[in-house]
């Protein structure tokens, strides 16, 4: 009995192990292929776990002055840190406003942030760009910034919106009764009761910014405003593609949002559950 | 009191709309006014024209001379969403369910959402990879049942190029579905299940008869998230194929940019986006509707 017990387990456990090793394959594979030399992979493939190892691929992708990935990764961190510090703030404040201040038209401003979430990037970039060259924002770190932390704000507002209407009404009302301020209430109740949130809204704006490519070819045309993403993508060649130089580049590239997973895991995944399903 | 709850509104509104009106609200109007501009005219000719353009790397529905078959981006952007979706769906709930009798499940999970925080680019990167002739996961394996068109590279064949990026959206996004429905499962009640159980229910009823209903709002959420994320792929097809080899790949979101980029044809750039932003606009409508009614029910 208990034997017949253990095989249906393994029944259920092994395939499912195998199904997810071989979703992760193609990561185990793209490690590897970093830090082997190419020629050894193309003559006996990746999967050959002998030959040399060597942190060669990873030294020339940032050396090489022609990748000049070190100056991707520097800009890619001041636009993603910024892009996600602005938005949180505004978009606090936003939500703040739908749940606890009283105005005119608060379901329509409502409908507008859920509207504007699911708006295609491709839907703003023409006329910003006609915008940004006419007052010199083109081409800038600025630009780009702003842009992002626009974009950020109807996401995190919703997401904060949902997360404000988990706290009890009471702590609001009595800081109320008390008379203190909306500012002090907002800063010093609201705020610390929301790190959870902001935790998790902050991880994901992080990652979705450090990840984009779309908004930073239009507006950062300049190679020395290129982000990390924009110098990946050069890495590989038109016709001749260098597996080991290229996987190493992918590396480096995922490994600020794949630290943030790690370290934010719980609140990285309960983030894409409440921007999916309402909290 | 009045004028302190003016000055409230002020402080907390003021900034972000601020922020939403210049960057978000006043380029969306400027686009769909842009898109209707031809020359000095205010005409539907924009949106003619990027309809029925037939250059394979710029054609929406007909492309001549085309790819096999000759289709444009929005015929891909449909196959994309007729195959992908289901597979997210079904794979997303199934592998859910089944997880919960798992040991590790947790670390499973963890591996199989690893592609939701993946730049695009690298996404892309890895797609490549997969397919690739000599050294890819797909051909290495059909190349051993001696199937010669799967066994070179997926990305450079027009017959093969977009359903190599179909399959690797379904390894990117199946991590989104599986978490939702993960989280969905977690709250349906156990009693419902062992009543069930009770009364002699067998485990695949238990399935088809209570958790696939129980899971419907889920399912409805997931496919809408997944067909607007497909309507907006922009990013993996643009480092794997660019669209090609001759405008086999395209999609909508690369055909905008083909205008505007590599063209610079604002206007034509911009009927195009107004064409994925109306198309988006219908799951996105649905979403909306979904959310509102989950207010009125709450209050």
């Amino acid at each position: 009995m208990r034997s017949k017990i253990f095989l249906r387990k393994l029944f259920l456990n092994l395939p499912i192990w195998i199904f997810a090793i071989l979703w992760l394959l193609p990561f185990i594979a793209l490690v590897i292929m970093s830090i082997k030399p190419y020629t050894e992979v193309i003559l006996s493939g990746w999967w050959s776990i002998g030959g040399n190892y060597t942190l060669k691929n990873y030294i020339e992708v940032l050396t090489n002055p022609s990748y000049n990935f070190l100056r991707g990764l520097g800009n890619s961190f001041i636009i993603s840190s910024l892009s996600t510090v602005i938005p949180i703030i505004f978009a606090a404040m936003l939500a703040y406003s739908l749940n606890y201040l009283s105005f005119k038209y608060k379901t329509l401003l409502f409908i507008l942030i859920l509207f504007f979430m699911s708006v295609p990037q491709q839907m703003v970039v023409i006329p910003l760009f006609n915008l940004y060259v006419k007052v010199g924002l083109h081409d800038t770190l600025l630009g780009i910034i702003l842009l992002h932390s626009a974009w950020g704000v109807p996401w995190i507002a919703f997401f904060m919106r949902n997360y404000f209407k988990m706290i009890p009404q009471s702590l609001i009302e009595a800081a109320r009764v008390d008379g203190a301020p909306e500012s002090t209430i907002f800063f010093r109740i609201l705020m610390p009761v929301s790190i959870p949130a902001l935790i998790a809204a902050s991880a994901i704006q992080f990652t979705w910014v450090w990840g984009d490519f779309f908004y930073a070819m239009v507006f950062l045309p300049t190679p020395a405003n290129y982000v990390v993403t924009q110098r990946l993508a050069l890495l590989k060649g038109q016709y001749h593609i260098d597996w080991g130089l290229l996987s190493a580049g992918a590396i480096l590239t995922m490994l600020p949002p794949l630290l943030m997973y790690v370290a934010f895991k719980k609140y990285f995944v309960r983030g894409f559950i409440g921007w999916g399903v309402k909290g | 009191m009045k004028i302190k709850g003016i000055k409230d509104l002020v402080i907390f509104l003021g900034p972000p709309l601020a922020i939403l009106a210049i960057f978000v609200f006043y380029p969306i109007l400027g686009t769909i006014i842009i898109s209707f501009l031809s020359g000095s005219s205010f005409t539907f000719e924009n949106y003619r024209a990027v309809l029925f353009e037939t250059i394979p790397l710029k054609a929406l529905i007909v492309a001549s001379p085309g790819p096999y078959p000759p289709w444009g981006a929005l015929v891909h952007n449909a196959v994309w969403i007729v195959i992908a979706v289901p597979a997210v769906v079904l794979l997303g709930m199934v592998l859910a369910y089944t997880l919960r009798k798992i040991f590790g499940s947790s670390i499973v999970l963890g591996i199989i959402f690893l592609g939701m925080v993946l730049p695009g680019v690298v996404s892309g990167l890895i797609i490549r990879f997969m397919f690739d002739g000599y050294i890819g996961i797909f051909p290495r394996i059909f190349s051993l049942f001696n199937i010669p068109l799967l066994s070179s590279t997926w990305t450079i064949y027009p017959e093969t190029a977009l359903l190599a990026l179909i399959l690797g959206s379904i390894w990117l996004w199946l991590g989104f579905s599986v978490t939702l429905y993960s989280a969905g499962l977690d709250s349906i009640p156990s009693s419902l299940i062992e009543a069930a159980l009770i009364d002699g229910a067998s485990e695949r009823e238990i399935f088809t008869k209570i958790i696939v209903p129980q899971l419907k709002p889920v399912t409805i959420v997931v496919t809408l998230m997944t067909v607007m994320w497909i309507l907006k792929i922009f990013d993996i097809v643009y480092v794997v194929t660019g669209g090609g080899p001759g405008g086999a790949s395209t999609v909508l979101a690369l055909i905008m940019y083909m205008y505007f980029a590599s063209a610079l044809e604002h206007n034509k750039a911009a009927a195009v986006a107004v064409i994925l932003a109306a198309l988006t606009l219908i799951p996105a409508y649905w979403y909306i509707r979904m959310v509102l009614s989950g207010e009125k029910y709450e209050e």
